[in-house]
């Protein structure tokens, strides 16, 4: 049991990424059953795994717990250091979650390279909880580049008719940022007198134009990354390309850890930069939540609409961290764990009708709740949690970024709070296309409702985002103290 | 049995009712959904009337039932204040919705959708329940949202009516603008105060009351003001007060029950709820008294002027409603907030009661809602008939029924209210005593008396409707006869809401008792306004049918400017619903499309291509190829940092 909780972060890592390995080995698509079989098994267990990371995590500290730490290239002082705090663990947990979500989602819905979608998956869980444990710098952008591989492929192999098309886009955003956010980890070495780890870098006193180049340039792979406007494009097309899998993960991990760098990277470690760029990231956090709100309301589009409401949503998210005040940070945490359930959920609720209709057309469908009332449920449930209903865990995250931003700046709180206009108006505005109305397309009336399989998985999802919209004290609970160290570490100036 | 059980029970049991009823329809079927939501709100109702009478010995709670969360010191809870206020709100919400519930059973007969209907009218009650059960401003906003997704499911109730998705889509994002203040309300509460929590915040507000902040173009605002108009453009949206009313007419999409239950008897006087919750913060702002006061006076006034014009049965008695809010509101603004619940309680009842008894015109119709083919249905339908009287005399303010008192007392507010403003809005419920008689009798006129104007298939079919739909009519007119009557005193003298509310408005000095307002109606002057509007409307309708054509053709410039309900739909379809679709196209296509893809993006990319095109015979043009090559460039290039 020892080596078991010593090791535990390691072992959340590898298993997916060599489970995936094995997944991978059963080869070509004859053995098909046995690869998806394989594929929910491990990403089940690796589930089991991240219990005892919520369960044994110590809630009254904000030292990183699980931690492992060796030397890995003694050369140049790269270490194997892992951790985890309050901020990183819901993350983890989101993402051995939803990895099951995809693996099921995907059941029938590929039918070829069968081992080799679910294995991409498997090693991409793997990688994403590596970002969210690396506490060595080199370590965190191996992971992070790492996990673009699986991403890419997903993408490339199992993608729509445009996919090179969204492939480079993807390709040109991401690379730019992450070579800047390499040089600045870089430059951190030789500050620091050879070291990589983050923690030191935090301590790093740095003066006040450094703090802004590199902060800028960790800005640029996290920008991309969230994505804030404007260089937010890629996401539609991404997301329009990618299969259903791959736009849930997309939408709730991947996103995620462009916030998270800003959380574990670019504020603590140039916190005088971050509150002199502040102003900037909630003038472009607005814009997502109003601006990117309108261009959701224009799109032809199930998956593209969605897309900008994610836009939109992580617009929250950098609102809430920058204004630096608790509940609003809290609140933008929240907000990513609630928009990784609300997001995937919508994604399966396209894939679902996609995958009978072929289309992802807006115009294409209408009266669905008379064929498929199971479905609708779900798709009306999942539509008013996106725009933030309370009872769901969309909420959560927003009720407290709103009251916290109040406390700060209350006409930035006016701002975002029109989004309980806007957002309403696009979810609820397809859903009305979409969901009723009367039967139009004929197609539509040949339509079957849920299946068991999708059934399951949309009900799973359901109940995380109830119970976290009933009862979010736990989650805040886990978080409470990181953040408030956080917080604390943020208010001292390293000047 | 503790307390705190016995009030959990009363939203569960309409919880459980809810989820039982609806998901689990397709096993029990329709008897067993519907019995199960009966009995679920039964047992609310029952449990309210417990509740009412330990209340009203005297025994108040205000406790917490979980924390929802602790966030920055802050925490969140979720809880219950039992108070006479909340009380009598309980008692009226599961009685009226008891009533329609079983009304259901005989209206949603013959529909496909009948355990869905019960589930969300039970599910509808439990959020109800939770809003004016609530002792903080987190759990206030769960249930007004809950309420505004109940409403939203059951107006589009017949989803394949285009016209009904359009009215529930409309009704939500209206209710949203008025959340959008609502929220901001909260948010300076919690700004001003550090807690959610109604006794900490009412308990400090009289020391906060001289705070300011500054607010746009230099003005200091009072923070109370603030967080009093802030909350009020919540109760705006949800009570339906101009310019938010919009929505409310064409909720009448919805299924006739919840026209009853949620649009007229207590959804939308949710906001005159939380006005009323809110008394000790209104209270210290004369500002906010004042906007409360004309913004009601303004509902009171232009609504009632619409109704008058309205052929749509169902459309009159929802007009009826938002002018009825709007004294309400007036209520509330000349600091009468006793005298606001008092009508919003008789109102409850005559309202509920007039749109069912719409409901069952509209059953022995075959769903024919337009009163001008209607007429003579007093002979075949007498329980719907004498109901309706009676529902329309309350609503007009006859005595001794309900209206009469609720309606004389928030006159008589007003007439002694000093609060800016209080002059025209005495004038604006002046004239709409006249009004308000007049529309009702027009309606019962038309569709009751005179000759029967429907086709000969119709007539033959006409009926008075079952036992479940005549049922609830009767016991429904009994509290529009005797509520006022019951009621008027304990109200007037302060014993019935005790301090929940602040107590104001009408003067000591008036005889506001129950003897002394009938001994006076004789030589009042609402009376006679009253019945001046019920003699002009028999009058126009029955001696003398040809005069409203020649008013229309008279007045046509003002009859059209009715007809378009003053130009508001037109008004908000070009600015918001259009306008925020052109600016999402502009900005869709030119901001997203051409300037950041078509000119940064594809302009970086064509920069590459090019590059590209050179080298590019080595490439497979394979995406992970790519993905691959990058690794390696990163690698090439972390070891030229590393090792030069």
């Amino acid at each position: 049991m020892d080596f078991f909780s010593q090791h535990l972060l390691s072992l959340l890592i590898w298993f997916p990424v060599v489970g995936g390995v094995l997944v991978l080995a059963t080869g070509d698509d004859r053995r098909a059953a046995a690869a998806r079989w394989l594929a929910l098994g491990i990403s089940a267990v690796t589930f089991i795994l991240s219990v005892p990371l919520w369960t044994g995590f110590n809630r009254l500290t904000a030292d990183m717990q699980f931690v492992e730490r060796s030397l890995w290239i003694e050369r140049f002082q790269i270490e194997y250091f892992l951790g985890v705090d309050g901020i990183s663990v819901p993350l983890v947990l989101l993402t051995t979650i939803l990895t099951i979500v995809v693996v099921v989602a995907g059941w029938q819905v590929i039918q070829s390279r069968v081992a080799q979608y679910f294995a991409a998956f498997l090693i991409m869980e793997g990688l994403m909880i590596g970002v969210f444990c690396a506490l060595d710098g080199i370590l965190f952008y191996l992971f992070w580049e790492a996990m673009l591989i699986p991403m890419f492929l997903i993408i490339g192999v199992w993608g729509g008719p445009n996919r090179v098309y969204a492939a480079i886009k993807f390709f040109l955003y991401t690379l730019l940022g992450s070579l800047l956010m390499l040089v600045a980890l870089l430059y951190l070495y030789r500050a620091s007198g050879g070291s990589f780890d983050l923690l030191v870098f935090h301590r790093l006193p740095l003066s006040g134009s450094v703090q802004t180049l590199l902060f800028l340039a960790f800005f640029a792979a996290f920008a991309v990354k969230i994505p804030m406007v404007p260089v937010h494009t890629w996401l539609p097309d991404a997301h329009v390309e990618a299969p259903t899998g791959g736009s849930v993960i997309l939408a709730a991990i991947t996103l995620k850890m462009g916030a998270y760098g800003f959380l574990r990277i670019a504020m603590p470690i140039a916190p005088d930069a971050a509150h002199q760029i502040a102003p900037v990231i909630i003038g472009l956090s607005l814009l997502a939540v109003v601006y990117i709100a309108l261009v959701a309301l224009v799109q032809q589009d199930m998956k593209k609409l969605i897309a900008y409401s994610s836009i939109s949503h992580m617009g929250f998210v950098t609102l809430g961290f920058f204004v630096f005040e608790v509940r609003a940070m809290e609140g933008a945490i929240v907000q990513m764990i609630s928009h990784g359930f609300v997001s995937g959920a919508l994604f399966l609720c396209v894939g679902v009708l996609y995958d009978r209709l072929h289309s992802r057309e807006i115009a294409a469908y209408g009266g669905v709740i008379k064929v498929m009332p199971v479905f609708a449920f779900f798709m009306v449930f999942f539509a008013m949690a996106n725009a933030g209903l309370p009872g769901t865990s969309g909420f959560v995250g927003e009720f407290l970024v709103i009251l916290g931003t109040f406390s700060v700046n209350a006409w930035y709180a006016v701002i975002a709070a029109l989004t309980l206009i806007v957002g309403a108006a696009y979810t609820l505005w397809m859903v009305k296309r979409v969901v009723f109305g009367a039967i139009r397309n004929p197609e539509v009336a040949k339509l079957k409702d849920l299946d068991r399989r999708e059934f399951g998985v949309l009900l799973g999802v359901a109940l995380g985002v109830l119970i976290i919209g009933i009862w979010p004290a736990p989650l805040l609970e886990v978080m409470d103290a990181s953040v408030d160290q956080l917080l604390a570490h943020l208010a001292v100036s390293k000047l | 049995m503790s307390r705190e059980l016995l009030y959990l029970l009363i939203p569960l049991s309409c919880l459980v009712a809810a989820l039982v009823s609806g998901f689990l329809g397709s096993r029990i079927g329709r008897v067993g959904a519907h019995r199960a939501a009966i009995g679920g709100v039964g047992f609310a109702f029952v449990l309210s009337c417990v509740v009412a009478w330990d209340v009203f010995s005297g025994n108040h709670f205000n406790g917490p039932v979980y924390t929802w969360a602790v966030s920055g010191g802050t925490r969140f809870e979720i809880g219950f204040l039992i108070d006479p206020l909340s009380a009598v709100m309980m008692v009226v919400v599961t009685f009226v919705s008891l009533m329609v519930h079983i009304y259901t059973i005989g209206y949603m007969a013959e529909d496909p959708g009948y355990t869905r209907f019960f589930s969300y009218i039970a599910l509808f009650t439990f959020a109800m329940l939770m809003l004016v059960m609530s002792n903080n401003f987190l759990q206030l906003f769960f249930g007004w949202e809950g309420v505004g997704l109940v409403s939203y499911l059951l107006i589009g109730f017949w989803y394949e009516r285009d016209s009904a998705i359009r009215a529930n889509l409309k009704a939500f994002l209206v209710n949203r603008v008025g959340d959008f203040g609502f929220i901001l309300g909260i948010g300076a509460v919690l700004a001003l105060f550090g807690s959610l929590d109604y006794q900490t915040v009412f308990d400090a507000a009289p020391s906060l009351a001289g705070e300011t902040t500054q607010g746009p173009f230099g003005f200091e605002w009072h923070w109370v003001t603030l967080i009093c108009l802030l909350l009020f453009v919540g109760a705006m949206g949800k009570s339906a007060q101009v310019p938010l009313h919009v929505w409310l007419p064409d909720s009448m999409e919805g299924p006739t029950p919840i026209s009853a239950l949620i649009h007229a008897a207590t959804m939308v006087t949710a906001g005159i709820f939380l006005v009323a919750r809110m008394s000790p913060l209104f209270e210290l702002s004369t500002t906010a008294l004042s906007v409360v006061l004309i913004v009601g006076a303004l509902t009171a006034l232009l609504m009632a002027f619409v109704a008058l014009v309205q052929t749509d049965i169902k459309r009159v008695v929802a007009y009826s409603t938002l002018s009825q809010l709007g004294y309400m509101t007036v209520a509330l603004g000349a600091s009468a907030y006793s005298v606001a619940i008092f009508h919003l309680a008789t109102h409850a009842f005559f309202k509920a009661l007039l749109f069912l008894a719409a409901g069952s015109v509209i059953i022995a119709m075959h769903h024919e809602q337009d009163m001008r083919r209607m007429g003579g249905l007093r002979k075949v339908m007498p329980v719907t008939y004498i109901t309706c009287v009676i529902g329309s005399l309350a609503l007009a303010g006859i005595p001794p029924f309900a209206g009469f008192f609720s309606k004389d007392a928030i006159i008589e507010a007003v007439h002694y209210s000093s609060t800016p403003g209080a002059g025209f809005a005495y004038a604006a419920v002046l004239i709409g005593v006249v009004l308000t008689a007049f529309y009702s009798f027009r309606l019962v006129f038309m569709a009751f008396h005179g000759e029967g104007r429907m086709d000969t298939k119709t007539r033959e079919h006409l009926q008075e409707s079952p036992w479940v739909v005549t049922g609830p009519l009767v016991a429904l007119a009994v509290p529009s006869v005797l509520a006022g009557l019951l009621l008027v005193n304990a109200t007037m003298d302060g014993s019935l809401f005790g301090s929940s509310v602040v107590a104001g408005g009408v003067p000591k000095a008036l005889d506001m008792t129950a003897g002394g307002m009938l001994a006076h109606a004789p030589v009042a002057v609402p009376f006679w306004l009253a019945v001046l509007g019920i003699v002009g409307a028999w009058v126009c309708y029955l001696w003398k049918p040809e005069l409203p054509l020649k008013a229309v053709g008279r007045w046509n410039g003002i009859y059209r400017v009715l007809v378009k309900k003053y130009g508001f739909d037109e008004l908000y379809q070009w600015a918001f619903a259009d306008g925020a679709r052109g600016l999402g196209h502009v900005l869709s296509e030119w901001g997203d499309r051409r300037l950041i893809d078509g000119w940064l993006v594809n302009g970086a990319a064509r920069a590459v291509a090019r590059t590209a095109n050179l080298v590019r015979h080595v490439q497979s043009g394979l995406v992970y190829h790519y993905a691959f090559v990058m690794i390696i460039g990163l690698v090439a290039l972390m070891s030229w940092f590393l090792f030069r």
